[in-house]
Order: C-alpha cells, then sequence, then structure tokens
C-alpha cells in the first residue's frame, strides 16, 4: 500500500457518512464472486440419493440383509443425521453446549402424537405437521433458552441436562396426558396421496420414508449450509470466539444465541416428528440422555462446526453401530472360534453380543478422537486452525510480512 | 439532571461514577468531546481509564451520573432491571407449573387454559424481541423497565471501539473479522441468508467490498484471508482499527492501540489515528498510558488519578501542569 490518495481534510456543508469518505480514500477494491454452494448441496443430495440404494445392491454388502434392512437403516440413520446438522448449529457454530437436545427431539414426537393419533382423535396430515412440530419445539427451545442464556458454558451445560431430563419425566408421569410409560400408539403413518405413485408407507416398505427423509435433510441442510456464511453465521462464530467482542461489535448476543437454540430445537423437532410417524408409537424412553449423547458424540466426532462433516460422521456412525455391530456378531460368530479360559473367566467369543457395548466403544471412540484428532474426522477449516498450530502458515504469514514491511500509514 | 444541550458534542459525561464493591474505579468525573476532535484520557495504571471507557461502551453499568451522546441521554443508572427477568422467567414458570399441577390433578381443561395463557403471553412479545431487537429494546426503555445500554445498542448508535489487551476472534480470517464488525450496518435476517434472497446476496458483496477497503486502509491488503491468531502483534492492533471502524462509528475508542510496540510501530500507529480523523471525519477518543505518544495527535488531554480527573487542557498545558507531573513521577518529582 504505497500511498493511496488521501483526500483533504472535511470540507464544510452537507456531511458524508464514513462509508462515502472511505471511497473516495481508496480506489475501489476487487469485485466479489458469489459461490454456489446450494447447488453442490442439491446435486450431491440426488447423487447420495441415487447411489445409496444401489451400492447396497452390490453383492458383497446384499449379503448381510435384504435391501430393504438397508433402506429402512438408511431411513433411521436420517434421523440422527438430521439431529446433528441442528445440534450443530447450536454447539458446533453458536458454541453453546446442549446436553438437553433430545429434549426437543420428543417435544416434536409428543406434537405429532397429539396431532395424528386415535388418542386425541385428530388425523392431521404429516406433511402439515412437520412445520407444526418445528414450531413447537423451536417455541420450547426459546422457552428454555430465554431465561438460561445469558448463563455461560458450564452452567448452560447443565441447565440444558436438566432439562432434557424433565420433558421426559414430564411425559412419563403426566399419563392422564400422555399414556405414562405405554406411550401413545397408532400414530398416523404419512402418505403421498396418490401424487407420486412411490407406493404406500408401511412397516413392511422403507422405500417412501426413506425418500422422505433424504428430501427433509436436504431441505434442512441447504437452509442451515447458507445460514454459516451469512451475517447470522459469522455472528455465531463470533460470539463462540469471543463474547465481549462479539457485543462490542453490535451482536445482540441475546437474540442472537436465541436464534442458535430455536433453529436447532426446531430441526430436532422436525426429526422428532418424522421419527414418531415411522414408528407410530411415541414413549417416554425414546428419549432418555443417550440420545443427546449419541448426537452430540456424533457431532464431536463428525467435526463440530462443519455441516457436511456432522452429517457424514453421523450417517457413519449410525451406520456402524446399527449395521456393524450386528454384522460383527454374525461374523466372528461365524468364525466358530472355541472359547477359552482367563482364570475364572471364560470368553466366548461366538456369544459375546457387541450391540451391548455399543457405549463403550463410543466412550472409546471419543478418547481416541479427542488424542488423535480432536477436531474431528471432517473437520472446518476454522476447528482446525484452533485445534493446531500450522507452522507452515504461520511461518509463511512472516515472510509476506517481511516484504510488506516498508508500508507507510 | 441538568437539561443543558451542547450541539457541539458527540459525547457529554456527566459526574460518572464507578464502583466495583467498596472500590471506586471512577469517581465523578465530567467529560465532553466535541465532534471532529481527537481526545485523549491519560494516567498511571490502575487509574481507571479503562474502567470509564467500558463504561462509555456499554460494558459496565455506571453507578452514577449520564452519559449523553448526540444530544440525547443513552446510558443512566439502571432503573428496575428485575421487571424484565421476571416477565420472561417467573411469570411463564408460575403459569408452567400451576398447568402442570391441574393436569396432573386430573382437570385438564384448566391446565391447557393455563399452557396457552402462558404462550400467548410469551410468544407475540418474543417475536416482536426478536424480529425488533431496536424497537423492543427502545420500547422496554420507555417503560422504564431498564435505561442502561448493552454494548451492542452503544454499537449501533455509533461507538466503535478496540481492546487494551487485543480481542479478535482468533480463527476468524481477516476478512471475517471485518465483516463481524459491519454487523450493525447490515440487515439481512435468518430469512434473507436462508432462501438467498437478493437483499441478501447483494448485501453481502457489498460487505465484502467495504471489508476489503477496510482492510487496505489500515495497510494490511493481501491478508484478507489470514487467521486474525496468526498476525504479528502491530497487525493485530490495526485489524482492531478497522474492524471497530466498519460498525461506521461517529467515535471511535481506541484503548492504549500503541501498548507493547516500537518506536516505529508507535509512529505508524499515530499516523494512522491521525489520518482517521482527517479522512474519515471520525471523533476519537484515545486513552494512553505513555504521555508523549498523546501529545502530537491530541487537541485536548485530560488526567485521570485513582478516579478522579486531575487536570485538563491542550497538551502543552497538561505537560507543564505540576499534579500530573506529581502523579507520573512521584511527590518531589514536581518540586524539583
Ligand atoms: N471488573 C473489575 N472488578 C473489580 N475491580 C476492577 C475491575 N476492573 C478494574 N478494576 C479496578 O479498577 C481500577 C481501575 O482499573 P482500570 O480502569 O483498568 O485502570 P487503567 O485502565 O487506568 O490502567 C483498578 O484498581 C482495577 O483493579
Ligand atoms: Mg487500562
Amino acid at each position: 500500500m504505497t500511498g493511496h490518495p488521501t483526500t483533504g481534510p472535511a470540507t464544510g456543508g452537507t456531511k458524508p457518512g464514513i462509508r462515502q469518505r472511505l471511497s473516495r480514500a481508496m480506489s475501489p477494491g476487487t469485485a466479489f464472486s458469489a459461490r454456489h454452494q446450494s447447488l453442490t448441496t442439491v446435486v450431491t443430495f440426488a447423487a447420495i440419493g441415487i447411489l445409496l440404494p444401489v451400492i447396497v445392491l452390490l453383492p458383497p454388502f446384499s449379503g448381510f440383509g435384504t435391501q430393504n434392512d438397508w433402506v429402512g437403516g438408511f431411513a433411521d440413520a436420517g434421523i440422527f443425521v438430521l439431529l446433528a446438522i441442528g445440534l450443530n448449529v447450536v454447539v458446533g457454530w453458536a458454541g453453546l453446549l446442549d446436553l438437553g437436545y433430545a429434549a426437543f427431539f420428543a417435544i416434536g414426537s409428543y406434537t405429532y402424537a397429539y396431532g395424528a393419533s386415535p388418542f386425541t382423535g385428530l388425523h392431521i396430515p404429516f406433511w402439515f405437521m412437520l412445520p407444526i412440530g418445528a414450531f413447537v419445539a423451536a417455541s420450547f427451545g426459546i422457552m428454555l433458552g430465554a431465561p438460561t442464556l445469558r448463563l455461560r458454558g458450564d452452567y448452560l451445560a447443565i441447565v440444558t441436562l436438566g432439562f432434557g431430563e424433565i420433558v421426559p419425566a414430564v411425559f412419563l408421569n403426566a399419563s392422564t396426558l400422555t399414556n405414562g410409560t405405554n406411550g401413545i400408539v397408532g400414530l398416523d403413518q404419512p402418505s403421498f396421496g396418490r401424487l407420486f405413485g412411490v407406493g404406500d408407507f408401511g412397516f413392511t416398505n422403507p422405500w417412501p420414508y426413506f425418500v422422505t427423509i433424504l428430501g427433509i435433510i436436504a431441505v434442512a441442510f441447504m437452509l442451515l449450509s447458507r445460514l454459516e456464511n451469512s451475517r447470522l453465521g459469522r455472528a455465531w462464530v463470533a460470539i463462540r470466539e469471543d463474547e465481549l467482542a462479539a457485543a462490542s461489535m453490535g451482536i445482540n448476543t441475546v437474540t442472537t444465541k436465541l436464534l442458535a437454540f430455536a433453529i436447532g430445537a426446531s430441526t430436532a423437532g422436525l426429526a422428532g416428528v418424522y421419527s414418531a410417524s415411522k414408528l407410530s408409537i411415541v414413549s417416554p424412553d425414546q428419549f432418555n440422555f443417550t440420545v443427546s449423547f449419541t448426537v452430540l458424540a456424533m457431532v464431536v466426532l463428525g467435526g463440530m462446526g462443519n455441516i457436511w462433516g456432522v452429517a457424514a460422521g453421523a450417517f457413519l456412525i449410525f451406520e456402524l453401530q446399527s449395521q456393524g455391530l450386528k454384522q460383527l456378531n454374525t461374523f466372528i460368530g461365524g468364525l466358530g472360534l472355541p472359547a477359552f479360559n482367563l482364570g475364572p473367566i471364560t470368553v466366548d467369543l461366538a456369544t459375546i453380543n457387541f450391540l451391548n457395548y455399543q457405549y463403550l466403544l463410543y466412550g472409546l471412540a471419543l478418547v481416541l478422537m479427542m488424542l488423535l484428532r480432536p477436531e474431528g474426522l471432517f473437520p472446518s477449516r476454522r476447528r482446525r486452525r484452533e485445534l493446531h498450530e500450522l507452522p507452515d502458515e504461520a511461518e509463511r504469514g512472516n515472510v509476506e510480512l517481511s516484504e510488506a514491511d516498508e508500508v507507510e500509514l | 439532571m441538568s437539561s443543558e444541550q451542547r450541539p457541539d458534542l458527540v459525547l457529554d459525561a456527566r459526574s460518572v461514577t464507578k464502583r466495583f464493591g467498596g472500590l471506586v474505579a471512577v469517581r465523578s468525573v465530567d467529560f465532553t468531546i466535541p465532534f471532529g476532535s481527537i481526545v485523549s484520557l491519560i494516567g498511571p495504571n490502575g487509574a481507571g481509564k479503562t474502567t470509564f471507557f467500558n463504561v462509555i461502551a456499554g460494558v459496565y453499568e455506571l453507578s452514577d451520573g449520564e452519559i449523553l451522546f448526540n444530544g440525547e441521554t443513552v446510558i443512566a443508572r439502571p432503573r428496575r432491571t428485575w421487571a424484565e427477568p421476571i416477565y420472561w422467567f417467573v411469570v411463564p414458570t408460575i403459569l408452567l407449573i400451576l398447568a402442570v399441577a391441574a393436569l396432573l390433578a386430573g382437570i385438564g381443561i384448566i391446565g391447557h387454559l393455563l399452557f396457552l395463557a402462558t404462550l400467548l403471553a410469551i410468544i407475540p412479545a418474543l417475536l416482536v424481541a426478536l424480529t425488533r431487537p431496536r424497537w423492543y429494546v427502545r420500547m422496554i426503555g420507555r417503560t422504564g423497565i431498564f435505561r442502561s445500554s448493552r454494548p451492542n445498542e452503544m454499537v449501533s448508535l455509533g461507538i466503535g471501539r478496540t481492546f487494551q489487551n487485543i480481542r479478535l476472534f482468533g480463527n476468524m480470517s481477516v476478512l471475517e473479522n471485518v465483516m463481524v464488525g459491519m454487523h450493525s450496518r447490515m440487515h439481512a435476517n435468518l430469512l434473507d441468508a436462508a432462501l438467498r434472497l437478493d437483499r441478501h446476496k447483494r448485501e453481502e458483496e457489498a460487505a465484502v467490498n467495504d471489508a476489503r477497503k477496510w482492510i487496505s486502509y489500515v495497510g494490511m491488503a493481501g491478508y484478507e484471508n489470514e487467521a486474525a491468531r496468526n498476525l504479528p502483534y502491530g497487525y493485530q492492533r490495526r485489524l482492531e482499527i478497522a474492524r471497530a471502524l466498519a460498525s461506521e462509528p461517529k467515535l471511535l475508542l481506541l484503548d492504549e492501540p500503541t501498548a507493547g510496540m516500537n518506536p516505529v510501530e508507535t509512529r505508524e500507529m499515530t499516523g494512522l489515528i491521525a489520518r482517521v480523523r482527517k479522512d474519515l471525519g471520525v471523533t476519537i477518543l484515545l486513552i494512553e498510558h505513555d504521555m508523549e505518544v498523546v501529545m502530537g495527535v491530541s487537541d485536548r488531554v485530560t488526567v485521570l488519578d485513582h478516579g478522579e480527573k486531575i487536570a485538563e487542557g491542550s497538551p502543552d498545558e497538561v505537560r507543564a501542569n505540576p499534579q500530573v507531573i506529581e502523579a507520573y513521577l512521584g511527590r518531589g518529582a514536581a518540586s524539583a
């Protein structure tokens, strides 16, 4: 920047704004080129939607189960993908540790149960219940957030943990309203009407569910990923980095954090409505702490703050735990290993059910991850920066600096 | 309070006091800043400069006094600050507990009604607070619920600031840091961004262009995509100024912008400060620990010691003031 033109002192008369004066003092900047992320999102999801079922048809994979098993499994994985990208807004972007995320999932599910089941006699179509569930969950998110988001860090985590325990407890104990432990059964199944001829939603045909969750994820994903590089997305990251500095740059930290909470909650609400309609039953035990924990682990393992990484991580982890562990059972059982004695204990690998060790494996995976790759499998650029000094990058900066050192001010 | 208006003043602080428990960090300080000037606040370490500054920036609530910006009272002793949390928290909680109790007792209708009442009370207010935050704040300000400003409201009014201990967003790029500074001058909301409406796209493009201009204005062109934490110290200070300028302030508060710099960097920084006033017409309040730095650029200098104003005047007057010499060098130096 060698001696750019400067204007003389301000002359009287009309007062130009500071931006006009800057423009007068500076030569025009380079043009900004818009990125077309949305198109990528749509194309990618179309590709996934077409490719996944094809992969399943390939011989080595189809041996493990029927194609319908796989597609149904993908539809279930979709619920967790949706939950994970919603929680990513709260934890990954805004940096608010929410340990009770399952509460909003529960609220979405029960909203569907009230809106579309013999229990209340209402039969509102699934497609209307989706936005209603999202809205109700968001309202609860705001109600929880308004008084508590002034708390910081650990305190917020404890409050959300409490909320996550209270909500299922209320559903469990307010039995006149919720049928208690038995839950509400016989929820309506969605229907495309006679629109697409995809066939009916039902327990034997997972395809319509698969297509539906893919659509919901694609829309949610597109809307959320657009937020990342917006005024709001930057405000979230700024708050996560330094709340006081963010407030001092004009960000209303209260409403901005509240928005993150509401958006996260509404995504969980969508997942809740979908999940309730697929299972056709809601009961309080579907929403205990392990759900909140699983989704949080997916966000952390996938790569906090990177919406693609979080989605991929959630999908991988869900498939590993639901399909992978099952396959491990059959695989090891099929090897016909003999039981061996370790003193008083007899270990028979053939009879071990690895599904029972799911949370042990989570714990191991998390510990290993924190040691080896704390930023997650597919980290955002920002997280990687945060957790690793990049020596080469820092050096490059210094080299450029010495060149630019003759800058005259 | 006195209703006398001074149209030539951008900031008028009247008998500002700030206590931390028993400690009086700022004691009854009167302080005015005329439009277009560079005013300095100096004093030994612990004199209360940063505290005074944080009161103006809306970070600390003041204990007594009043601050006028552009002739309007923007900060005063907070009143009835408890009313807002009570509305948001206590009332809905009681209603909800009653509703749940009624439902559990089998009086379903009353429970439903109470629950609905809670939603009816909270949701409209919330929608207003979310979609029209400024209007909401002004409304509850008018009803006397609270009168004290939060930092973000001071930025909207036109006060930008830097920090004594640099507080950049370290993992964000230089460009993003400056764009966060523009937050209060941008208007795209959640829907604009999520639906990629034209308004969002145009605003975003303009913001990137402006941010680049600010970056090269402070002499950092070419560093746009560097992470702020990887910048050398002097550049971090300049970036803080660029970020503050991006909020288009009328008044810029600089807290020890040359702290820890070598003489060359210090000279460059004072040059930048003078240029900001000359090119951009921004009024500047400069805090300094080092007296020599401010002498060249300031129109007027105020000296704080132990939270009290001990001298005020042109740089030369202040330099010759025996009380100031004493505050800086200790008793005995003045009489020598
Ligand atoms: N948040 C705080 N809580 C309690 N005391 C504080 C706080 N901030 C500053 N102080 C005290 O107020 C006095 C003035 O501090 P400060 O304004 O930082 O001085 P200066 O910026 O002039 O060096 C000091 O005695 C300091 O210890
Ligand atoms: Mg200080």
